[in-house]
C-alpha cells in the first residue's frame, strides 16, 4: 500500500467510486435468481449469465485501476455496473458517497453531463455524424454552442492525429482511427471519472503509446479517476495503479502490479501472471528486508523496477544493496541473490 | 410409444379421412351439414354497422374526421394549385412541366447519377409530351400529400410501439389484419366518413400505407446497436436527445425504406382510388379500360409504370445512399453546386415557359399519341393469335375453370373445414388446426360461403399456375448468376407496379372473363414465386453443392436432394407472398365481372354498406392470415430442421 501511495501523490484517500457486493446477472428473472443462489449457492444456473459477482471495490480520486481477465469474464459489464449503463440486480454502486441506483434520471443525466466519460469497446460512433460531430455529441449534449464545441472538437481530433479527417463518416474510417475518434470524444469532455473500455485495442503500438502517454500526462495533471480494461500485461504494467483480475465474474485479486506478481492470491492469479517477465514489474522497494547492519555503499531508489537495476544488480559485489525512498532515507536492503533470482528466474 | 409428429400426423390423417367421408357422403349428409345453416350465421355486417353508427353519431367522432379531413383537403388544394393550377389559394400554379422536368432530373442526378436522372427527367418530359400532365399530376398531388401524412403517423406509432410492448402487443395483430385487408375494404368506411373524391382518395391512402411504416420504424429502431445508445447516453442526453439524435437517425436506413414502401403503397393505392371517385391516372385508366380503348390505356399504363419506377428508384437511392465525406474546406458554393445548378435550371425553365407556352402546357391538340399505332398493331396481333387465346379460352372455362368452381361449391362445407384442420393439425398440431378452424369458421359464420370459395378457387386455381410457370423460370434462371441477377431486377420491378396495371395486357387479350382475371393473378402471384426461387436457389451454401458433386450427383440429384431441400423456406415465403398477391388481385379484378367476394365488396363500395365492405375485406384478410399462419410454422418448421 505504501507503494501506491508514494505513485500517487499525498492526497489519494477520497474514495469516489465504492462498490459493494455488486451482482449482474443476465436471464429471466434475475432479481429472484440472485435470492435463490443466496440462499443455495449450487443452485442451477442452467439459462442465467452471472456476469459480475459480489464485487467489492473501491477506487480512490486520483487512481488509474486497471482491469483485466479472459475473454467474457465480466469486464465490459462491471464498468457497466458502475457507470449505472445497466442497472445492476445485487449490491450497490456509491459514487462520490451517492447511491447511483437512488439517483433519479435527471440526476443521473446530470452526473453523467458533468463527471463521466466513457470509451467504449467497439467504439459506439454514431454512424450518421461526421468525425467532428461526433467528437463534438456530448459537447452538444452540454449545451455548448456551436463554435467553441467544434474548437474544442477540432483540437481534440488534432491530438489523436486525425487531423483532415473532420468531414469523414465513421464507416470510412479505418477501424483503428474509429478507435482515435471515440477516444477523441471522450477527451473533449475531460472527465473526472473515466472508463476505458479496452481503449487501445486497434491502434498500432506507435499511437498506442502516444495514447497512453496522453492519459497518464492527464491523470497526473487533473487528479482523474481511471477504470481501464486491457488484455495487454504491458500496457497494464504501464498505466496501473492498480491491477484488478477478474474471472467468471469474481474479482480473484486487486492490488498494486509487484504484489500480483509476487505474492498472487490465487492459483488463477499465478497462472494468468506466470507468463510475465517479473523483473519489470517489482520494485526493489518492495525487495527491502530489516537492514542487519549498518548500510554499506550507495543506495539505490525504492521506485526502480529490477530491469532497471540490472546492469547494477550483475556488476555489483555487495551482499546486501541499501534501499533509499524518496527524501533519500534508507528503508532497508536488498538480498542481491534474491533480486537477480527475480531477475534471471529462480534456479531450478 | 409413438413421437408426437407422428401422432400429429395420425391426427391429420384421421380428419382427413372425415373430410374425404364428408364429400363422398354428401349425398346422405343433411342440409345442415352441407351449406352453413341459418342458424349458424351471424349478422357481423349490423354489428359493425351498429357500431360505425356509434362512432359516427355519438361519439362526435364525425367532426373529428371532418377536422382532418378538412386539414387534409386544404393541403391537397395547395398542392392542386402548384402542380395542375387549380384555382385555389395560393393561385401561383401551375408551375410549368418543364421545372418539375428538371426537378426531378436533378433529384435523381443528386441521389444516384446521369441514369436515374435520365429515368426521372425522362418521365416527366414523357408524361408532358403525351399531353397525360393534368392526370399526372392529379395523382401526384394525392401522393405529395399523403406520403408525408403517412411517414410521420407510422414514425410516431412506431415510436410509440417501439417505447411500450404492451402496445406493440395490441398493435402487431392489428398491423396483421391491416396488411391482409383488401383495399376496397378500406375504401368503403372512409366513404362513409368522408364522402367521395380526392379528399377521400387522400385519406384513404394515409391509412391504407401507414403499417408498412410503422413496421420499418420499429424494425429499425430495434436494429440500433447497443453501445451507440450507451455512448448516448453517457454523453449525457435525455430521453428525447437520444431518441431525436441517436436512435432515429441511426435507424435511418430502415426508416427511409420505409419511405419508399410508403410511397409505393401511395402511388397502389392512388390508382385504385378511382373507385371512389379519384380523379387522375387511376381513373383515365380505368374508364378507357372499361370502353376497352387498348392503345390509350397502354399508353396510361406506361406512365404509371413509369412513374412508379422512378418514385421506387429515387427512394430507394435516397435510403440506401450511405453518406459520405466532402472536401473538408470548400466554400459555401462548392459544397451547393447541386442546389445552385437547380435553382438556375429552374430558373432558366421559367423563363422558357414565358417565352414558349408549349414549355408551360402541352394541349391536349399538340400531345403526341402512340395510340393509334399500338391499336392498329394490336389489331394485327390479334388477328393472328386470337385462334389460339380463343382456344385457350374455351378450353379453360370449360374444362378447368367451370368444373373447377363447381367442384369448390359442390365440397360441403364441413368437408372444407375438416379438410383445413387436416392440414393444420399436419403443419403445427392442435394449435393450427384450430386458428384453422377459426379463421374459416368466421367466414361459414359471415353468411358468404359461397363467394368465398369462389375466390378460394380463383386463388388456388392462379397460384397454382403461377407455380407452374414461377418455378421452372426460378429454377432456369438461378443456373447462372448474370441471368439470375437480370431476371430478380424485373422481378423487383414488376413488384413496383400497381397492381391495377396488370390488368391491361390480359384484357387486351382475353377480354372481360374469368380468363383474364385468372391470367391477370397469375402473372401478377408467380412474381414473387419467381423471386423467391432464385434467392433460395442462390443462397445454397456453394459448399454443399460441390459436395453433391464430389459424391457423384448429376445435377438433378443435386438440384432435388440439396438445392430445393435448402431453398425451400425461402421458396415458402414466396409462396405465402404469392397468396396474399393473389388474393389482392382477385379482389382488384373484381370489376372485370367475377362472382366472389370482390363483386360483392364493389357493390357495398357502391352502396356505402361499411359493415358489409368490412365483413368481406376481413373475410378476405382471414384467408390470407390462415395461409400466412401455416406456410410460416411450415417454413420456420423446415428452417429449424436445417438448423439455419
Ligand atoms: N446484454 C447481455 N445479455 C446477456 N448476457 C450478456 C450480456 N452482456 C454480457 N453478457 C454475458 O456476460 C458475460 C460477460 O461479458 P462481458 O462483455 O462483460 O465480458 P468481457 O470481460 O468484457 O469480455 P471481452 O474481453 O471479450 O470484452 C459474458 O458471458 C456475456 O455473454
Ligand atoms: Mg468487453
Amino acid at each position: 500500500m505504501g507503494q501506491h501511495l508514494a505513485r500517487t501523490g499525498p492526497n489519494v484517500t477520497e474514495t469516489v467510486i465504492s462498490c459493494h457486493g455488486v451482482s449482474k446477472i443476465f436471464g429471466p428473472d434475475p432479481g429472484a435468481h440472485l435470492a435463490r443462489l443466496k440462499a443455495d449457492p449450487q443452485t442451477s444456473s442452467v439459462g442465467y449469465v452471472q456476469a459480475v459477482r459480489d464485487v467489492d471495490l473501491d477506487i480512490q480520486r486520483g487512481e488509474m485501476l486497471v482491469v483485466m481477465g479472459l475473454s467474457g469474464s465480466g469486464k465490459s459489464t462491471l464498468v457497466r455496473c458502475l457507470s449505472r449503463l445497466i442497472d445492476i440486480t445485487g449490491g450497490t454502486v456509491t459514487i462520490e458517497g451517492q447511491d447511483i441506483a437512488t439517483l433519479s434520471e435527471t440526476a443521473l443525466i446530470d452526473l453523467r453531463r458533468r463527471k463521466m466519460g466513457m470509451v467504449f469497446q467497439s467504439f459506439g460512433l454514431l454512424p450518421h455524424r461526421t468525425v467532428l460531430d461526433n467528437v463534438a455529441f456530448p459537447l452538444e449534449m452540454r449545451g455548448q454552442d456551436r463554435s467553441t464545441r467544434y474548437a474544442r472538437a477540432r483540437e481534440m481530433l488534432e491530438l489523436v492525429g486525425l487531423k483532415g479527417r473532420e468531414a469523414y463518416f465513421p464507416r470510412e474510417l479505418s477501424g483503428g482511427q474509429q478507435q482515435r475518434v471515440g477516444i477523441a470524444r471522450s477527451l473533449a469532455i475531460e472527465p473526472d471519472i473515466w472508463f476505458l473500455d479496452e481503449p487501445f485495442s486497434a491502434l498500432d503500438p506507435l499511437i498506442r503509446r502516444e495514447m497512453q502517454d496522453e492519459f497518464l500526462r492527464l491523470k497526473g495533471l487533473l487528479n482523474k479517476t481511471i477504470i481501464f480494461i486491457t488484455h495487454d500485461f504491458d500496457e497494464a504494467l504501464r498505466l496501473a495503479d492498480r491491477i484488478a483480475i477478474m474471472k467468471d465474474g469474481r474479482i480473484e485479486q486487486c492490488d498494486t502490479p509487484d504484489q500480483i506478481v509476487l505474492h498472487p492470491a490465487t492459483e488463477y492469479v499465478a497462472k494468468f501472471t506466470a507468463e510475465i517477465d517479473r523483473a519489470r514489474v517489482v520494485r526493489a522497494g518492495s525487495l527491502a528486508r530489516q537492514l542487519s547492519g549498518a548500510a554499506e555503499g550507495e543506495a539505490v531508489a525504492a521506485t526502480r523496477t529490477i530491469r532497471d537495476l540490472a546492469r547494477l544488480l550483475v556488476a555489483d559485489r555487495r551482499e546486501v544493496i541499501p534501499i533509499a525512498d524518496r527524501e533519500g532515507k534508507i528503508i532497508g536492503g536488498m538480498n542481491r541473490q534474491v533480486a537477480l533470482d527475480v531477475l534471471l528466474g529462480e534456479a531450478t | 410409444m409413438t413421437s408426437p409428429a407422428a401422432r400429429g400426423i395420425g391426427m391429420a390423417g384421421l380428419l382427413f379421412a372425415l373430410a374425404l367421408c364428408l364429400a363422398l357422403g354428401k349425398l346422405i349428409l343433411p342440409e345442415g351439414l352441407i351449406r352453413p345453416p341459418e342458424w349458424l350465421m351471424q349478422p357481423f355486417a349490423d354489428w359493425i354497422n351498429a357500431a360505425f353508427y356509434f362512432l359516427q353519431n355519438d361519439l362526435g367522432l364525425m367532426s373529428l374526421t371532418r377536422a382532418f379531413s378538412d386539414v387534409v383537403e386544404w393541403l391537397l388544394d395547395v398542392t392542386a394549385n402548384l402542380l395542375y393550377g387549380k384555382s385555389r389559394w395560393p393561385n401561383i400554379g401551375p408551375i410549368p412541366w418543364i421545372v418539375i422536368a428538371i426537378t426531378a432530373f436533378m433529384a435523381g442526378y443528386a441521389l444516384k447519377g446521369w441514369r436515374l436522372a435520365a429515368l426521372s427527367g425522362g418521365t416527366f418530359v414523357w408524361i408532358a409530351l403525351m399531353g397525360q400532365w393534368k392526370w399526372a399530376m392529379e395523382t401526384l398531388s394525392v401522393i405529395v400529400v399523403a406520403a408525408p401524412f403517412s411517414v410521420f403517423l407510422g414514425l410516431l406509432m412506431g415510436v410509440l410501439a417501439w417505447r411500450s410492448p404492451k402496445f406493440e402487443r395490441v398493435l402487431n395483430p392489428i398491423l396483421n389484419i391491416a396488411q391482409s385487408l383488401p383495399h376496397f375494404a378500406y375504401m368503403i368506411p372512409v366513404v362513409v366518413f368522408i364522402g367521395v373524391g380526392p379528399k377521400a382518395g387522400a385519406i384513404v391512402t394515409i391509412i391504407f400505407s401507414v403499417p408498412p411504416m410503422i413496421r420499418m420504424t420499429l424494425l429499425g429502431l430495434k436494429k440500433v446497436p447497443e453501445e451507440v445508445i450507451e455512448a448516448g447516453k453517457m454523453a449525457g442526453s435525455t430521453r428525447w436527445q437520444l431518441l431525436t439524435r441517436v436512435r432515429i437517425p441511426t435507424a435511418r436506413s430502415e426508416i427511409l425504406i420505409g419511405v419508399n414502401q410508403v410511397i409505393m403503397q401511395c402511388l397502389a393505392m392512388v390508382v385504385l382510388a378511382s373507385f371512389i371517385g379519384m380523379p387522375g391516372l387511376g381513373q383515365k385508366l380505368l374508364q378507357l379500360l372499361q370502353s376497352l380503348k387498348i392503345g390509350l390505356s397502354v399508353e396510361i399504363g406506361v406512365t404509371i409504370v413509369l412513374l412508379a419506377v422512378t418514385l421506387d428508384r429515387l427512394s430507394k437511392a435516397w435510403a440506401l445512399r450511405l453518406p459520405e465525406h466532402g472536401a473538408p474546406s470548400a466554400q459555401w458554393l462548392q459544397r451547393n453546386r447541386l442546389l445552385v445548378v437547380w435553382i438556375a435550371l429552374c430558373a432558366a425553365g421559367f423563363v422558357l415557359a414565358q417565352l414558349a407556352p408549349y414549355l408551360h402546357e402541352v394541349e391536349r391538340k399538340q400531345a403526341l399519341s402512340v395510340a393509334g399505332p399500338i391499336d392498329a398493331a394490336m389489331d394485327q396481333v390479334i388477328r393472328i393469335i386470337a385462334p389460339v387465346t380463343a382456344w385457350l379460352r374455351w378450353f379453360l372455362i370449360t374444362w378447368v375453370l367451370i368444373p373447377m368452381r363447381d367442384a369448390y361449391l359442390w365440397l360441403p362445407f364441413t368437408a372444407v373445414l375438416a379438410l383445413l384442420a387436416a392440414i393444420g393439425w399436419a403443419v403445427g398440431g392442435m394449435r393450427s388446426a384450430l386458428i384453422c378452424l377459426a379463421y374459416f369458421g368466421l367466414i361459414a359464420m359471415s353468411g358468404w360461403w359461397d363467394r368465398a370459395m369462389i375466390t378460394v378457387y380463383m386463388v388456388s386455381i392462379s397460384v397454382l399456375i403461377a407455380a407452374l410457370i414461377g418455378l421452372p423460370v426460378g429454377i432456369w434462371a438461378a443456373r447462372n448468376p448474370t441471368r439470375a441477377a437480370r431476371i430478380l431486377l424485373t422481378c423487383d420491378t414488376a413488384q413496383t407496379f400497381p397492381s391495377f396495371i396488370y390488368l391491361i395486357p390480359v384484357i387486351m387479350l382475353f377480354g372481360v372473363n374469368d380468363v383474364a382475371v385468372v391470367a391477370a393473378v397469375v402473372v401478377f402471384a408467380a412474381v414473387p414465386i419467381v423471386r423467391y426461387t432464385i434467392e433460395g436457389l442462390c443462397n445454397v451454401p456453394p459448399e454443399l453443392v460441390e459436395a453433391a458433386e464430389m459424391s457423384g450427383a448429376n445435377r438433378r440429384q443435386t438440384l432435388w436432394h440439396v438445392q430445393l431441400p435448402l431453398a425451400l423456406p425461402t421458396m415458402l415465403v414466396g409462396a405465402n407472398q404469392s397468396v396474399m398477391f393473389s388474393l389482392f388481385m382477385v379482389i382488384i379484378a373484381a370489376f372485370i365481372g367475377t362472382q366472389d367476394l370482390g363483386q360483392e365488396m364493389q357493390r357495398a363500395l357502391s352502396s356505402t354498406d361499411v359493415g358489409k365492405g368490412l365483413v368481406l375485406g376481413f373475410a378476405v384478410a382471414f384467408m390470407g392470415l390462415m395461409t400466412d399462419h401455416l406456410i410460416s410454422r411450415w417454413s420456420d418448421d423446415r428452417k429449424r430442421a436445417l438448423g439455419v
